[in-house]
């Protein structure tokens, strides 16, 4: 079955590089039916976020909370949950985080790491909740964790709104954060944060959870046969809801390192949306922990062009919403290159067999 | 005679990469009944299956009555005259027998299904058969074999005029066996040709009037079944000399490890799967239970093992009660399990064979500490087992799914016996595995008991809940309806009056399998 395994690679990989190939397409296709000068809003979108290390910094910038929520995904996903609420974990987390870096005196350094873990404590407890209501009443974790994400956006803004609230500004923001929480950049001429590191390490941190302990093989068991993880005596209501609240966790300490990275007060007026965006990273890196970077990355790249080409031509940035949902569903598409597949593993087997019967033939004559 | 059917040099490749057919080629004349036999992984049920309309070949031809003919889905296979009864019955229970027969072809009165007009159908074509069910029965409240007539007709009932039965006798018992064959004898007479798939050599020998013999994907010849002998047919499906019997010493039980007392499961429908049982399994003997499928030995396995509830009575496992133990306590017990159905509760098939080994062993000390793996411990006992338990694969690494039924079997019995257990639930441990590694299985099973060890073994195989067991107790609508102390003393049919519920031991004869 070698071969096998080096077949499924080569039609992963070719389907990858078509998908991004396609959704690339499909920018200079819209690009030229909708705009009147096509070609440098083209160069701008592709080009755009390379030619200065200020855009390349943004590209890492936007990859940055998506990390975090593609890692909550994978989880969530890898234990057999349908629980969308990295969305609500991660603004749940900033929330958290934005209160701590407001209300709490603090030492540089101490202050950061305590609030980002404030953050991360809101994001699990969040998470918890629809994972308690699947487990006492059978709820669906989908219906509920979707309906919490508006409960969660709305109870942000509240708390903004009526306790944290900059009066003397005219449209809404928070006070601003203690500059003992503020993390620090580490590269000058870009506004790359220390919240970047945290993602790339939990990276490995989440693939070493999975891949390299026994919770972890517990979780993987679960999500790809509960029944099986049943019969085998590992405990299965609890890997589940655990799977949950780790997610929920990471989620709201990316909210948090995003928030304090970022800004020095809290100003968005709805949910940002780097949960849905998040189970896009996911896909794209084949739930892998070690290649949500490079996926994440990407989609920060479509973002930052999509930046670049709205300012400077008449073609909008929805257009990055475009391509994400073409790319989802691109991705989805299972049986997209099947009939090439099944041919390759079809000559594969024939020549095994041949390889057989020479051997046998072989044989026969010694 | 002409041919109903030809099938030429099917090849069939599935998409992971397993060539089921290498090479077959199958001829079937009309008005005959052509026996089609293997070992189980030979090729037939994917040949039966290209045939039907349920697979594609991946290249080969198809001529029905001379014409040639690309079937791409079932409906075409039944507008050819088709017909096909599944080993697994394709029926609705909470429908009538003239719902589940008419279903897809209903006869309509306007805008509605006349069913008068179906029910005189259906009552027809089962007079002129000799098939009669009771139109208006429930398929749920009907046996095995009745439900396997309603399968039959159904076939009839869509102008099939080629039958196929998958191993039809497999969920039969003896008694039903005989009528079923009296029914295709008078088929057969009718000017139907039927494709019968066994590797019940006394059946073919019994029914059919041609074999074709498949090994490994490719077709090893026809012949007249009446000109070969069964151990040339046995030779020619396996490609060596079988051994068909179990050789093993006698037993000598010691103590109880499981006591089963009073045992009732009643259902939410309020009715008891599993009703006041009582019986002992000692070390050093495998209790066989044998029954028709579904009288209560799911209900049964399920209680003991902690996966299912039940209403009351008691089960000591190593003289322990397990009311209220967990999964994980019941094997602490030293219980292993090998679950009736490999795919759906004893492996998760993307997993590796060596992670799905361990699945119940994570917390053990060798395994990992502080919970984190112990890579290479792990890799050191997944080349191991894999040794030991003769699982055919390129590496421990290969998803458990990718391998073939009796291999995926063989790492289920790695990990529930290398755990070093006392007490073995085998449910249907050889279901579906091929001659070679039921030998195997069956082997591992023995010596399991001369270790002083217990073993459950609920088969609905009679072959293998005679040979293999030492003790043997039948089970019938949930009761115990018969304890054979020993089990060399029983014959096929005398078994079959039990299984079927047609006699019962007195109370005190069945007491007995408590030994107390």
């Amino acid at each position: 079955m070698n071969s096998n395994k080096k077949i499924h690679l080569l039609v992963d990989s070719v389907k990858m590089a078509l998908i991004i190939a396609i959704a690339c397409g499909l920018v200079s296709v819209i690009v030229f039916t909708v705009s009147e000068d096509p070609g440098p809003a083209i160069y701008s979108f592709f080009v755009g976020p390379f030619t200065s290390l200020r855009r390349i910094g943004n590209i890492v910038e936007a990859a940055s909370p998506l990390v975090f929520t593609a890692l909550a995904v994978i989880i969530i996903f890898g234990s057999g949950q349908f629980s969308m609420i990295a969305e609500g974990a991660f603004f749940i987390g900033i929330t958290g985080t934005m209160a701590a870096a407001i209300s709490l005196d603090l030492p540089a350094g101490i202050h950061s790491v305590v609030a980002i873990l404030f953050g991360g404590v809101c994001g699990a407890l969040v998470a918890l909740i629809p994972a308690l209501l699947k487990m006492k009443w059978s709820v669906s974790e989908l219906v509920t964790s979707i309906m919490l994400n508006y409960v969660v956006q709305f109870f942000a803004i509240y708390t903004v709104s009526y306790h944290f609230r900059e009066v003397t500004s005219s449209s809404l923001a928070s006070l601003a954060f203690k500059e003992t929480s503020t993390l620090p950049v580490i590269l000058d001429g870009t506004r790359i944060h220390g919240g970047v590191v945290l993602g790339l390490v939990f990276c490995v941190l989440v693939w070493f959870f999975l891949y390299r302990t026994s919770f972890g093989t517990k979780l993987r068991i679960t999500g790809d046969n509960p029944l099986f993880a049943r019969y085998a005596g590992l405990g299965v209501t609890g890997v589940m809801v655990a799977a949950q609240v780790i997610a929920g966790a990471i989620a709201g300490i990316g909210g948090g390192a995003e928030l304090l990275g970022m800004y020095n007060r809290f100003k968005w007026t709805a949910s940002p949306g780097y949960g849905w965006t998040g189970i896009v990273v996911a896909l794209l890196a084949r739930s892998n922990p070690l290649l949500v970077p490079f996926a994440a990355a990407f989609i920060g790249y479509l973002n930052v062009g999509a930046d670049i080409m709205a300012r400077s031509s008449d073609v909008g940035r929805e257009m990055v919403d475009i391509i994400q949902g073409v790319m989802m569903f691109l991705i989805a598409a299972d049986a997209l290159l099947r009939g090439w597949k099944q041919r390759m593993i079809v000559k594969a087997a024939q020549a095994e067999e041949q390889a057989k019967a020479n051997e046998d033939v072989k044989e026969v004559q010694a | 005679m002409a041919e109903a059917l030809h099938m030429k040099h099917i090849v069939k490749v599935y998409s992971n990469g397993v060539m089921a057919n290498k090479d077959v080629t199958l001829c079937v004349n009309q008005g005959e009944i052509h026996a089609l036999s293997g070992e189980n992984g030979a090729g037939k049920s994917t040949l039966m299956k290209i045939l039907f309309g349920e697979e594609q070949a991946t290249s080969g031809e198809i001529f029905v009555n001379g014409a040639k003919v690309n079937i791409t889905s079932p409906q075409m296979a039944i507008g050819l005259g088709i017909g096909m009864v599944h080993q697994h019955f394709m029926l609705v229970p909470s429908l009538t027998v003239t719902e589940n027969m008419i279903m897809g072809i209903e006869p309509k009165k306007g805008l509605l299904i006349d069913e008068k007009y179906a029910r005189q159908q259906v009552e027809e074509i089962g007079k002129k058969y000799n098939l009669y069910i009771d139109p208006e029965k429930k398929v749920a409240d009907l046996t095995v074999g009745q439900k396997q007539k309603v399968e039959i007709l159904k076939a009839l009932f869509r102008g099939a005029k080629i039958l196929i039965l998958d191993e039809p006798t497999a969920v039969l018992t003896p008694q039903e066996t005989v009528e079923l064959f009296e029914e295709l004898k008078n088929l057969k007479k009718s000017g139907y040709t039927i494709i019968f798939i066994s590797h019940k050599l006394n059946e073919i020998k019994e029914l059919c009037d041609r074999i074709t013999i498949i090994r490994r994907g490719v077709t090893m010849g026809v012949h007249q079944v009446a000109s070969v002998t069964e151990e040339d047919i046995s030779r020619l499906m396996v490609g060596r000399d079988v051994v068909l019997t179990i050789d093993k010493k006698p037993a000598s039980p010691g103590k109880a490890l499981i006591q089963v007392k009073n045992l009732r499961v009643v259902d939410e429908n309020g009715n008891a799967q599993v009703d006041d049982v009582s019986f002992s399994l000692r070390e050093g003997e495998i209790l066989g239970i044998a029954g028709v499928e579904g009288n209560g030995q799911s209900q049964l396995v399920q209680a003991i093992t902690g996966l299912g509830p039940y209403t009351s009575g008691s089960i000591m496992v190593n003289g322990q009660d397990i009311r209220g133990k967990s999964v994980q306590n019941i094997r602490d017990l030293k219980l292993a399990h090998i679950p009736e159905d490999r795919m759906t509760s004893g492996a998760a098939a993307k997993l590796s064979i060596t992670e799905n080994i361990i699945a119940d062993k994570l917390g053990w000390k060798r395994f990992s500490g502080r919970g984190i793996l112990k890579k290479k411990a792990i890799r050191e006992y997944g080349d191991e087992m894999v040794r030991d338990y003769q699982i055919l694969c390129k590496s421990q690494d290969v998803e458990i799914g990718s391998l073939s039924g009796g291999n995926i079997q063989k790492a289920v019995l790695a990990r529930e016996l290398s755990g070093e257990p006392k007490v073995i639930i085998a449910n249907q441990p050889t279901r579906g595995v091929d001659v070679g590694a039921t030998e195997f299985i069956r082997k591992q099973l023995i010596d399991m008991r001369d270790q002083k060890n217990g073993v459950l073994l609920i088969t609905s195989d009679l072959n293998e809940v005679l040979g293999l067991s030492d003790s043997l107790i039948v089970l019938f609508e949930g009761k115990i309806v018969a304890y054979i102390s020993d089990v060399s003393s029983m014959t096929e049919a005398q078994l079959g009056t039990y299984m079927l519920g047609i006699e019962k031991q007195e109370e005190a004869q069945i007491k007995e399998a408590l030994h107390e």
